[in-house]
């Protein structure tokens, strides 16, 4: 691939004797939305979080922009520009959506302490951005008409297009999406994917976990197929689709040919 | 569950509701800044409250001089208050060794005023102040990488470090303490002398006023959103760019710099310490001050802070009782508004509506 933007080398992860990730390779290319799937414990949220600092890997490398995230903080691993959402919605429920939104546009801000004690311009105009920024994220999304509620008093559907509003805020190169139709009715997903599209269309990459086959199928690029921790495939959809080790994967194989 | 799980499940969820607050903000602005005025002039009034009908029969303390409790007592634990609640109801952390940054803010006036050198008071407290900081930093650097209990366990070995210390360490004047520690420079017409209690009254409340404008600067900030994040969900606020450690070491750094100056204040009034003014039962006091008040509210810091000094002092007529009475008066507080007396509130984003108006009508509405 010409211009890949994040590489997963060779990464094992292993958690006790548990192997969760063994030996995955893979790349996203800039401007692409790569769907990762698998069934239930493959490693897809576990390789999710080697990629976004949450864990170290056991080996292996990952590579971002030219650059490895070895021993990068997570905070600074956001700043080079990965952004996720949680499989399980993880806002700040006592916040509103719009202050969520801004501690993600914190992400490119400066002020600390000092400059917010003394009030001075660069803490004045950051909070102004800020606010900017999460208004016009909030609008994008389709959420804007509660911004000033609190995130847990946001329906679920709110909740899920808030948590990629504040990903978006962070100003991300690649955003990874944790399932973030789980628990959606089928127009409700619809609409998702159309947003997602809307995201890449804005020249993000965005790297997609779901669940949902057919929903992959309708808006990735290229589909990596994660089981019991290893890549089993890696084409575009069609491929994927057509893959025995994946049919097998996902619905099983017959015990005489096993 | 975890006693800092608990304590977090005591204090949430935050209600949208309307308080005096938002309708004095909603006023227009000649009225809210002579409301705002008037309080605080009632506010410096205050050792005159008992002389007032009703109100002098509500919070005179029978028995103690009230000049004495909210000089000595209520304005030290107002400040303590706002301080730890930076720490607890801001950015989460509980803190049960609080009283060991005040210790270290009255000490470190004892010793440059009295115990080794005769630096004037006004000298000492710019000093105190960065101390109980640099202690700050010096406890959190190891510890904020702990969570929950386990730095609430930490913090309590911290406080009783502080007094242990001081007890056992001859040059900072072991049990007998340090006295003739020396008193706040005289400005005008305030002399700061022995009988009167006044000015030091007007000292401490002015100092509050000072910190609790700061704070509502770091709380309308980038600070405040990263404080509020860690509370919430330390590893989102992490993934989502917040550098925690960071700021929850400025929330220490912040915290212990208040309680120090709680600290100063404290010796420049009393002028004599010994380690059993700092005792243990000094921290649990003062979290009880702040999750009295509301966990994470300044106003309710306050108002938990002035309570928890001033309540045992009213009930002294019910003489050797009188601690028992403050309990039952804790725990029904408690019991019928665990949030405390100030709930922490979602924040009223007043700039939404001038934002809505401004920008395209059609575009804001979902479509």
């Amino acid at each position: 691939m010409a211009d890949t933007i994040l590489s997963v080398d060779d990464v094992t992860m292993q958690f006790g004797g548990v192997t969760a990730l063994s030996n995955v390779t893979f790349g996203i290319s800039r401007g692409e939305i790569l769907g990762l799937i698998g069934p239930n414990g493959a490693g897809k949220t576990t390789c999710f979080n080697v990629i976004t600092g949450v864990y170290a890997a056991t080996s292996g490398a990952v590579t971002f922009d030219g650059q490895s995230l070895a021993g990068l903080k997570r905070f600074q691993i956001t700043k080079r520009g990965i952004a996720r959402t949680f499989q399980n919605i993880r806002l700040f429920p006592d916040m509103t959506a719009v202050e969520n939104v801004m501690v993600g546009a914190d992400a490119k801000h400066k002020t600390s302490v000092g400059g917010a004690l003394i009030g001075s311009r660069r803490h004045h105009r950051e909070e102004r951005e800020g606010r900017d920024k999460a208004m016009e994220l909030l609008t994008f999304m389709g959420i804007a008409d509660r911004a000033g509620d609190a995130a847990r008093n946001l329906p679920y559907g709110y909740q899920r297009r808030l948590e990629i509003a504040r990903a978006l805020a962070t100003e991300p190169k690649l955003l990874c999406l944790d399932e973030p139709a789980a628990g959606f009715t089928p127009a409700e997903k619809q609409e998702l994917m159309d947003l997602i599209r809307k995201i890449r269309a804005q020249g993000y990459t965005v790297l997609l976990i779901e669940h949902d086959m057919s929903l992959v199928m309708g808006v990735t690029d290229r589909i990596v197929v994660l089981d019991f921790g290893k890549v089993i495939a890696n084409g575009s959809p069609a491929e994927v689709q057509n893959n025995p080790d994946v049919i097998a994967a996902y619905l099983g194989v017959p015990d005489d040919a096993a | 569950m975890s006693l800092s799980d608990t304590f977090k499940n005591l204090t949430a969820p935050a209600r949208a509701v309307s308080g005096l607050g938002d309708k004095i903000s909603e006023l227009p602005k000649v009225s809210r800044w002579s409301l705002i005025a008037l309080f605080v002039v009632s506010l410096y009034l205050m050792p005159w409250w008992p002389e007032v009908p009703v109100l002098g029969w509500l919070v005179d303390t029978p028995g103690t001089s009230f000049e004495g409790v909210i000089t000595d007592k209520v304005v030290i634990y107002v400040l303590v208050a706002l301080g730890l609640n930076v720490v607890v109801g801001l950015a989460g952390l509980l803190d049960l060794g609080y009283v060991g940054f005040y210790a270290i803010g009255a000490y470190v006036v004892g010793i440059l005023s009295s115990q080794h050198a005769n630096l004037p008071w006004l000298v000492c407290v710019p000093i105190a102040v960065a101390v109980s900081m640099l202690a700050g930093v010096i406890l959190g650097t190891p510890t904020l990488r702990l969570r929950g209990d386990y730095l609430a366990i930490v913090t309590l070995g911290f406080g009783e470090i502080i007094r242990i210390s001081a007890n056992n360490a001859d040059w900072l004047g072991g049990s007998r303490g340090i006295s003739n520690i020396a008193k706040p420079p005289n400005i005008g017409p305030l002399k700061f002398g022995i009988l009167d209690a006044k000015p030091y009254f007007f000292l401490g409340l002015t100092v509050i006023i000072i910190v609790v404008f700061l704070l509502r600067r770091l709380e309308n900030s980038r600070v405040g959103r990263a404080w509020n994040a860690v509370r919430e969900d330390e590893d989102a606020a992490e993934l989502m760019g917040v550098p925690t450690f960071t700021f929850k070491l400025w929330a220490f750094a912040i915290g212990a710099a208040i309680g120090g100056l709680a600290g100063t204040l404290y010796a420049g009034k009393v002028r004599f310490i010994n380690p059993g003014n700092f005792p243990l039962q000094l921290s649990i006091l003062f979290i009880a001050a702040v999750v009295l008040g509301g966990t994470g509210n300044m106003w309710g810091a306050i108002l938990g802070g002035a309570v928890v000094a001033w309540m045992p002092e009213r009930f002294r007529g019910f003489a050797d009782k009188r601690v028992f009475v403050f309990g039952v008066a804790l725990v029904l507080v408690m019991v019928f508004r665990p949030q405390g007396l100030i709930p922490r509130k979602i924040r009223k984003e007043r700039w939404l509506a001038n934002w809505r108006s401004s920008a395209d009508a059609g575009e804001v509405t979902r479509g």
